[in-house]
């Protein structure tokens, strides 16, 4: 028996779309990168100039003129402290619908799933007098919970499937071994889905840190996270595309340090359950 | 001493019954199998037992104790996975050991019964090894280890065998009976191989759509089926069913017309059995020979395998029934021969129309013996 597609190596086109597509998507950050050391002449003469002296003075006017630590501090807290605490909600509710399914468990997963469907946009008058009647506004606090609800639908999704794929009889034989749920919980289904809880947490923190609307419209400055700190350099005196670039770049070098260094488990995470 | 009484024990899932009111009594240290085909309930049957599925209707007791309401844990039991369902993250020793430690037993107590176990089932060098690194057999050790170490009333097995291949399984079956007999500990077995349950067992519940259909010794299922169920599925090749016309009826027994037209008497309880009434006549294939007997039958090979020892004879007779012959490994019978087979009345069945059988006269030695222990 042959066995001929197997073993033949992909047609040569395909490498180089992956290519073409990968340069399309990589090259705004590339050259949002490249015009962060051009001055503000360089960055909007036409034709753009690909050859420049490189500076660095967008990046010390763009310190001078604001607080980066603070923004930096408040989107690691909110991106790492909604992701904490929507795992928190998420892992009990995915360990009680993957192993102890009820007739509802479909639908309850897609409802969650549903209220992703709708625009935010729709429902921004009432939660902006929510967080005022609270006094949320403008802090951590009212982004945390914020950021937790949003990603909580997809956190339990995810965890959800990959629960789904830990055989149920290791638990059952945890049961028979005596453990309690809580010990089934934390000794035995939490060891097994590391990766992809790991994974899971991952996609949190980068969708929080790169969430804009909300934290647009609810914060300002004391409460402010990254972006709104890009979205700073775009108002009122205008757009100054070099110090925007050079902010951009500063917003998002963190969670690019953080995605590069995890990228093996972000894909395995993505294509989790895709091939089996 | 740990008896299990299943009385009226009932399972459905909605408004689908999938366990029909079940009763069932188990011995202290005896080794019960339940067997059937898959569907039929037997593995939920013993989840039931083990406390992983909720009993809807019926009292489960266990070492005298109701404990329908128990957990596993609580139930005296262990359980061995067909899956294995070992803990992948951990080594084989805190497999064995981890009920153990949940029962917060002191680290000392823990090895000891732990290398011990390890002892027993030949697992010292494994020890420090993940279930990864392990071959089949040696996970169903380590499954095996981990039911021992916790010292349980009662072991249940869910079809333990049926991952391995067919030289594990055999090696295995003979571990698991020596170790029934080395434990002396009540053993409940789930399996659809009627092979591993006739060799196995000292009763065989057999299970069919969530009925018991007959509990019995390996031999009473075989030379004292309830039914044609059991007739049919205990005993491999699978019994043959061929309609048979009263003749006569006498107290010694029942004379049935053959296909072809010879006469047998079949040493059965008439009943209420009389002349002209519709009946099937049971014969196993390896109690048909080739030439004549009490009656006889007739036909055409039309498929012969030989298997050295035996040769099974696929023939149609002369009325179209198909029936499995096993004949002489010497036979000299060949695809589209003719062939006249003998059938003996004291091995035969007869089966009334609701498919029960009518009970044989005389009941057999051996019915009664269990797995090389002169019987319960």
């Amino acid at each position: 028996m042959s066995m001929p597609s197997t073993f033949q190596k992909p047609p040569r086109w395909i490498p180089v779309l992956a290519w073409v597509i990968a340069i399309l998507i990589f090259f705004p950050i590339f050259w949002m990168a490249l015009t962060s050391f051009k001055t503000e002449t360089e960055a909007i003469s036409t034709p753009p100039s690909l050859f420049f002296v490189p500076t660095m003075e967008n990046y010390t006017d763009v310190i001078d003129r604001s607080n980066y630590a603070r923004f930096v501090w408040n989107s690691i807290a909110v991106s790492f402290g909604s992701t904490l605490l929507a795992l928190a909600f998420a892992i009990p509710a995915a360990y009680a619908m993957a192993f102890f399914p009820t007739k509802r468990t479909p639908s309850t997963l897609l409802w969650m799933l549903s209220t992703k469907m709708m625009p935010p946009v729709g429902v921004l008058i009432p939660m902006y007098l929510l967080f005022k009647t609270l006094g949320l506004l403008d802090t951590v606090t009212g982004l945390l919970i914020i950021y937790t609800l949003i990603n909580l639908p997809i956190v339990v999704w995810m965890l959800y499937t990959y629960f789904k794929d830990v055989p149920g009889e290791i638990l059952e034989a945890g049961r028979v071994d005596g453990a309690n749920p809580m010990q089934e919980l934390f000794l035995l289904l939490l060891p097994l889905a590391v990766p992809g809880i790991a994974s899971t947490g991952l996609l949190s923190v980068i969708l929080s840190w790169n969430e804009a609307f909300w934290s647009l419209n609810l914060t300002s400055s004391q409460g402010a996270p990254l972006t709104a700190f890009i979205a700073s350099f775009s108002s009122p005196q205008g757009l100054f595309w070099a110090k925007l670039s050079a902010a951009s770049l500063m917003a998002i070098a963190p969670i690019l340090v953080v995605g590069w260094m995890s990228q093996r488990q972000l894909v395995s995470g993505l294509t989790f359950g895709a091939v089996k | 001493m740990a008896e299990v009484v299943l009385r009226n024990i009932k399972k459905s899932f909605g408004p689908v019954d999938i366990i029909k009111g079940v009763d069932i009594d188990i011995n202290d240290k005896e080794f019960v199998v339940f067997v059937g085909p898959s569907g039929c309930g037997k593995s939920t049957l013993l989840r039931m037992i083990a406390g992983l599925e909720s009993i809807s209707d019926g009292e489960l007791s266990i070492d005298g104790k109701r404990v329908n309401d128990l957990s596993p844990a609580d139930r005296g039991i262990a359980m061995v996975f067909q899956t294995y369902a070992l803990y992948p993250h951990m080594t084989v020793r805190d497999n064995m050991g981890f009920s153990l430690k949940l029962a917060k037993v002191p680290k000392a107590e823990i090895d000891r019964k732990v290398n011990e176990a390890a002892r027993i089932l030949k697992l010292d060098p494994l020890m420090d090894r993940k279930p990864k690194a392990l071959s089949g057999g040696q996970r169903q050790r380590v499954a095996i280890g981990r039911a021992i170490v916790r010292n349980p009333k009662v072991f249940l097995f869910d079809e333990p065998l049926s991952n391995l291949d067919a030289a594990l399984r055999v090696q295995m079956r003979i571990e698991i009976a020596r170790m029934h007999s080395d434990f002396n500990a009540t053993m409940i077995y789930v399996t659809h191989d009627q092979v591993e349950a006739m060799t196995m067992a000292d009763k065989i519940v057999v299970l069919q759509g969530g009925v018991v259909e007959q509990v019995g010794s390996p031999l009473e299922l075989y030379h004292h089926p309830a039914n044609r169920f059991v007739a049919g599925f205990i005993g491999s090749p699978t019994m043959n069913f061929i309609d048979a016309t009263v003749k006569a009826v006498a107290p010694e027994g029942v004379t049935v017309e053959l296909p072809g037209g010879d006469n047998l008497t079949v040493l059965v309880v008439p009943g209420a059995t009389k002349a002209g009434d519709k009946l099937t006549l049971g014969v196993r294939p390896e109690h048909l020979q080739e030439g004549s007997g009490d009656g006889k039958l007739t036909g055409t090979a039309l498929v012969v395998e030989r298997l050295g020892g035996a040769t099974y004879a696929y023939v149609k007779l002369d009325n179209g029934t198909m029936i499995t012959a096993e004949v002489d490994g010497n036979s000299h019978i060949r695809v589209n021969d003719p062939i006249q087979l003998g059938v003996r009345s004291q091995t035969c069945h007869l089966f009334g129309s609701d498919g029960l059988a009518l009970a044989q006269s005389t009941r057999h030695p051996l019915a009664d013996v269990g797995r090389g222990k002169g019987g319960h």
